[in-house]
């Protein structure tokens, strides 16, 4: 199978590669996929107060369209606020990297990746459902 | 074509996938080519000197490959490729037995072509058994006694594994099947040329033989069928009875030729091949194993060719880890290689984990790999799987000390 360049590039110079303090109340963790499906992403973003996404790191187990699809997720949450960040869907990952059919779901599980680091900054800060039930 | 080497053409990968496909040859070509102009006749005609070339040419061929596994050259059946052998003899022989017989006795581990032709079987109405194998890719000889019967017709069991090249303990096999009545039959397209081969002293019914595993032209193999005692087929392909009437059509006289050519040229070579090989996967594996941790041979490693080893990297997957070594031509268990999204069947019936099966490289080593192709390709693999190490999250959790197998993961 041949690989768009995009997806060469964040293979071969991946952005934002590393961790943050899981346990921190401004970082939020999302670890998606399994290792038996040959996919393991795990995503965290770091929240300012005023709920802007400052900083976003990630390590991928998986292929190149894996590695390259949280790569670029990073690239993209950086600056955006929750809502917006939460708003980056899988057909705009696929199409940005030009990922072959086979390859969607690697683009899903960056998607999800996201939604799932959202959501533990938000059960971490209180921000969640329950805030949601209380306005 | 700018050539440095056969299988290091320039700009092009080193090919190390040896057991999918090799190159032919050059002396092999060499045989061949008269065949395709000036000796263009048709085997088959006896009327003038043109068929005559051509049958004397492929009944040269049909010695030498009865000469590299000890059968006599009228045993030699000419087909298509070792999909077509083993279709035949497994079909051939469950529908000539059928009235008597109805039983047939595979391995897991068998080729896509023998374990699909099977569950055709199956559908036709024949008991077919898998065998299961130990973790080191070999049948329990217990187990295939204990299955074998009396309405047992045929027990198909591969020489040499694809996939990690272990090699099965033909001759017991060979005796069992012969004590019980069961014809034996092999898949031997990887073992050919590789290792010695006997078909009497191993008491081999049936062999499938392909042309491509050994340096010789796609697009022609061959089925040994044993004449005594007499095995019977029922053909796949009527038509003119050539072949003695198993295989009806006119022989590709090139391609037995170059298949000739291709045994004669292994049988030669073998012994010392078989040294060479094994020095150079020892360099590979050794290589690999002093610069980096957490490395395991899958299969046999004392019962198996020299020219395969096949390595699960832990903690990397194996597509990515393919894309980083791209300037090896290598193959993986990775299921994302595959449309099915499923790891390697091979792998995991030898009990491996499905996240170590995605984490395998298939090392296939032969006739044009020489020593600094493997130097390179030791530190291209070791830069390769520490690049995506650190990319790893499942790396970090096993520096951590964390078991991923306590982990909750949401399988997708």
């Amino acid at each position: 199978m041949a690989y768009s360049d995009k997806v060469v590039d964040h293979y071969e110079h991946p952005r934002n590669v590393g961790s943050m303090d899981k346990d921190s109340t401004d970082v939020g963790t999302g670890l998606v996929g399994a290792p038996a499906c040959g996919d393991v992403m795990k995503l965290q973003i770091k929240v300012s107060p005023e709920g802007i996404i400052e900083d976003a790191k990630f390590k991928t187990f998986g292929c190149g369209s894996a590695i390259a699809s949280s790569s670029l997720v990073t690239e993209w949450v950086k600056g955006k606020t929750l809502d917006e960040a939460a708003a980056i869907k899988n057909t705009d990952i696929a199409h940005e990297l030009a990922l072959p059919p086979v390859k969607i779901h690697c683009s899903v599980l960056a998607e999800d990746a996201i939604k799932a680091a959202i959501k533990d900054y938000k059960s971490k800060s209180g921000l969640g459902e329950d805030e949601k039930a209380a306005g | 074509m700018t050539t440095s080497a056969i299988g290091r053409r320039q700009g092009q990968p080193i090919y190390l996938d040896y057991q999918a496909t090799t190159p032919c040859d050059p002396r092999v070509v060499d045989k061949m080519l008269p065949y395709f102009t000036e000796k263009f006749g048709n085997p088959h005609s006896r009327n003038h000197a043109y068929g005559w070339e051509a049958e004397e040419a492929v009944e040269v061929a049909r010695e030498q490959i009865a000469a590299i596994i000890g059968a006599d050259a009228k045993e030699i059946i000419f087909t298509s490729g070792a999909t077509e052998s083993n279709n035949l003899a497994i079909k051939g022989v469950a529908h000539f037995y059928k009235d008597k017989k109805d039983h047939i006795v595979t391995v897991v581990t068998e080729h896509k072509c023998v374990l699909d032709t099977c569950r055709h079987l199956e559908q036709e109405g024949f008991k077919v058994t898998y065998l299961p194998v130990k973790a080191n890719g070999l049948i329990d000889m217990a187990e295939l006694e204990a299955v074998v019967t009396d309405k047992t017709a045929i027990v198909s069991v591969m020489g040499v594994n694809n996939e990690i090249g272990v090699i099965q303990p033909l001759a017991e096999i060979g005796a069992l099947c012969r004590k019980k009545g069961a014809f034996f039959h092999t898949d031997c397209a990887q073992a050919v040329g590789k290792i010695p081969l006997d078909v009497n002293a191993m008491n081999i019914d049936l062999m499938s033989i392909s042309g491509h595993k050994i340096y010789g032209p796609k697009g022609v193999g061959a089925l040994f069928v044993r004449r005594r005692p007499r095995v019977r087929l029922v053909p796949m392909i009527n038509g003119g009875g050539q072949e003695r009437g198993m295989r009806s059509g006119t022989l590709a006289t090139p391609l037995c030729v170059g298949l000739g050519e291709a045994c004669a040229i292994a049988s030669a070579e073998m012994a010392a091949e078989a040294e060479r090989l094994h020095g150079l996967r020892d360099r590979l594996l050794n290589g690999l194993k002093a610069r980096l941790p957490e490395i395991y041979v899958n299969g046999d490693l004392d019962n198996r060719v020299a020219g395969n080893i096949n390595i699960s990297f832990a903690f990397v997957e194996g597509e990515g880890l393919m894309m980083g070594v791209k300037d090896l031509a290598v193959s993986s268990g990775s299921a994302c290689t595959s449309a099915s999204l499923e790891p390697s069947y091979v792998l995991r019936a030898l009990g491996l984990d499905a996240e170590m099966a995605h984490t395998s490289l298939r090392f296939g080593l032969g006739r044009f790999t020489t020593e600094a192709d493997i130097d390179y390709a030791i530190d291209h693999t070791v830069k390769a799987v520490e690049h995506l190490r650190s990319l790893s999250p499942l790396w970090d959790m096993h520096l951590e000390g964390v078991d991923i197998k306590s982990i909750q993961w949401a399988e997708h």
